[in-house]
């Protein structure tokens, strides 16, 4: 099982996207960073405050929950339903860039989700998308503006990315067999 | 006892309704409650919206039949559907062939010659939710059923009550004291309640005439009195119930104006109240008799925020039952 980036390695991977989305988005203007539920949330805040730190500005945050989005909700009777959980979106979307954050980039499905979720919010002027880890494989055309780190995987393998705020330790961790 | 709206991050003790049907609150663990009100939590969010619908029940059609009048009831199902993205339509039984001598069985076999995936069912006899559970695949909603249950509406009260009585109190009703007053033998709403409240820890008390409390009452664990006044001053939430005359073949009190006066809740009433306590009332309201519209209409109050809350907490009902699914999305994976 291993442990494909630590605590610092995350931390230096944020620190090194914060300074990328001000240098491409020439400052703070209009910006707003959204996290995907459950892992982009906490990473989103992260950023927000590495961005804080670096100019002095705030970057609102809010969340988002993707799972009446989904496309696979009603193709099959049976097996586990996924649970739905708040979004908390307090402030208005419309001409912002939106900084969409979430944990893992795989088939892109999620991503395809949540860009129909945003745009049910309104209309922003640009939505760009971080990740702490791209692991490939992707199912759509969906591509990541910032990576914290791309990881080559094989299908069978899965990636858990754990985070202080909800796992009490940093840590993404390589697993065999799918999860 | 059951804590709700503190699973944002943590996976919840149960993550679907493990039935086909919501026939009663009777039926659900505690678990499955607290899923319900949490699940509502965030479909409330949804009705805040500029465009207030998310694709979830794309493709699922659900028909609302409905036996019994209802405005509110009927509307709640039907906006909630429609925001879920279902399909729907709701039979009005006053020009349907029910008129012409079909039984019920009859009509629902029918309605399900054309897969629907669920009916939603108000009816004026009681179990008979039950019966369409058994002969039919669609899942089966209890919109009310005669004097048994209201499941949804008692969901619905609970969530209203969370939201204003669970802060100041570690997040649960745990303790809390709920008064129902007024036409307990007829009224489903007081059974789908008693029970629910009953499962999330508060305690209950029934208010009412002797003659307006059903037989068997004292097997329901809740507390009984026939006299009002001495149990407001403690009570954290007071529920009005309306006086069912549609359902009375016999004389239950002697004049509307003794009933209001011994079990109406009134402006001198309302006085003797704690400050935090709320009045619910699950409509429709006949103002002046069960409650005077100083109260209906005062602060305390929470009348229309029910309504509201009824569709979040329908639209979780729903897709708890139609949204289940083997996700291709892993959920910390993709």
């Amino acid at each position: 099982m291993p442990v494909v980036m630590d605590a610092d390695r995350i931390g230096r991977s944020l620190a090194r996207i914060a300074h990328e989305i001000l240098e491409r988005n020439k400052g703070v203007d209009d910006l707003a960073l959204i996290g995907v539920r459950s892992r982009g949330v906490p990473l989103a805040k992260r950023l927000a405050r590495q961005i804080k730190e670096i100019t002095g500005d705030e970057v609102p945050t809010g969340s988002l929950d993707i799972t009446l989005y989904r496309d696979d909700l009603m193709r099959h009777a049976v097996g586990p339903q996924p649970v739905v959980r708040r979004t908390e979106i307090p402030f208005s979307i419309d001409g912002r860039k939106i900084l969409l954050v979430d944990d893992v980039l795989y088939t892109g499905r999620t991503t395809r989700a949540a860009l129909d979720a945003l745009i049910d919010f309104g209309r922003p002027k640009a939505i760009q998308l971080i990740v702490l880890v791209d692991r490939g494989h992707r199912e759509l055309p969906i591509k990541a503006d910032y990576v914290g780190k791309n990881l080559p995987t094989a299908v069978h393998e899965s990636v858990q990315v754990r985070l202080q705020e909800i796992d009490d330790r940093d840590e993404v961790v390589l697993e065999q067999g799918g999860a | 006892m059951t804590t709700i709206g503190e699973q944002i991050d943590t996976t919840p003790a149960v993550t679907s309704l493990r039935r086909k049907d919501l026939l009663g609150i009777a039926d659900l663990s505690p678990e499955e409650i607290a899923l319900v009100l949490d699940t509502a939590v965030a479909m409330k969010e949804v009705g805040s919206r500029p465009i207030k619908k998310v694709p979830a029940l794309r493709g699922k059609t659900v028909v609302n039949l409905f036996f019994e009048p209802s405005t509110r009831t009927r509307t709640s199902f039907e906006i909630a559907e429609k925001r879920l993205s279902a399909d729907t339509l709701s039979v009005a039984i006053g020009t349907s062939s029910v008129v012409k001598g079909e039984t019920l069985a009859d009509t629902a076999l029918n309605l399900e010659a054309m897969s629907p995936d669920m009916i939603v069912l108000r009816h004026s006899s009681s179990g008979a939710c039950h019966l369409l559970s058994r002969i039919c695949k669609s899942a089966i909603v209890n919109a009310g059923d005669g004097t048994n249950e209201h499941p949804t509406q008692a969901l619905l009260d609970a969530f209203t009550m969370w939201r204003h009585l669970a802060p100041s109190n570690g997040g649960s009703l745990d303790g809390r004291r709920v008064v129902i007053v007024g036409d307990v033998l007829h009224s489903r709403v007081a059974r789908s309640n008693a029970l629910l409240l009953q499962t999330l820890g508060a305690e209950v008390t029934l208010v009412a005439p002797p003659t307006l409390l059903p037989y068997g009452v004292d097997t329901w664990g809740v507390t009984t009195s026939y006299d009002l006044d001495a149990v407001l001053p403690k009570a954290d939430v007071v529920m009005m119930l309306r006086v069912q005359r549609e359902r009375m073949n016999a004389a239950f009190f002697p004049t509307v104006r003794e009933y209001s006066r011994r079990y109406g809740m009134d402006g001198r009433r309302m006085a003797t109240l704690q400050d935090h306590t709320i009045v619910m009332h699950p409509g429709p309201m006949i103002r002046g008799m069960e409650i005077t519209a100083d109260v209906a209409d005062s602060e305390r109050s929470v009348i229309v925020e029910q309504v509201t809350n009824g569709v979040a907490v329908r639209m979780a009902v729903l897709y708890l039952l139609l949204g289940g699914s083997e996700p291709a999305i892993g959920g910390d994976d993709a």
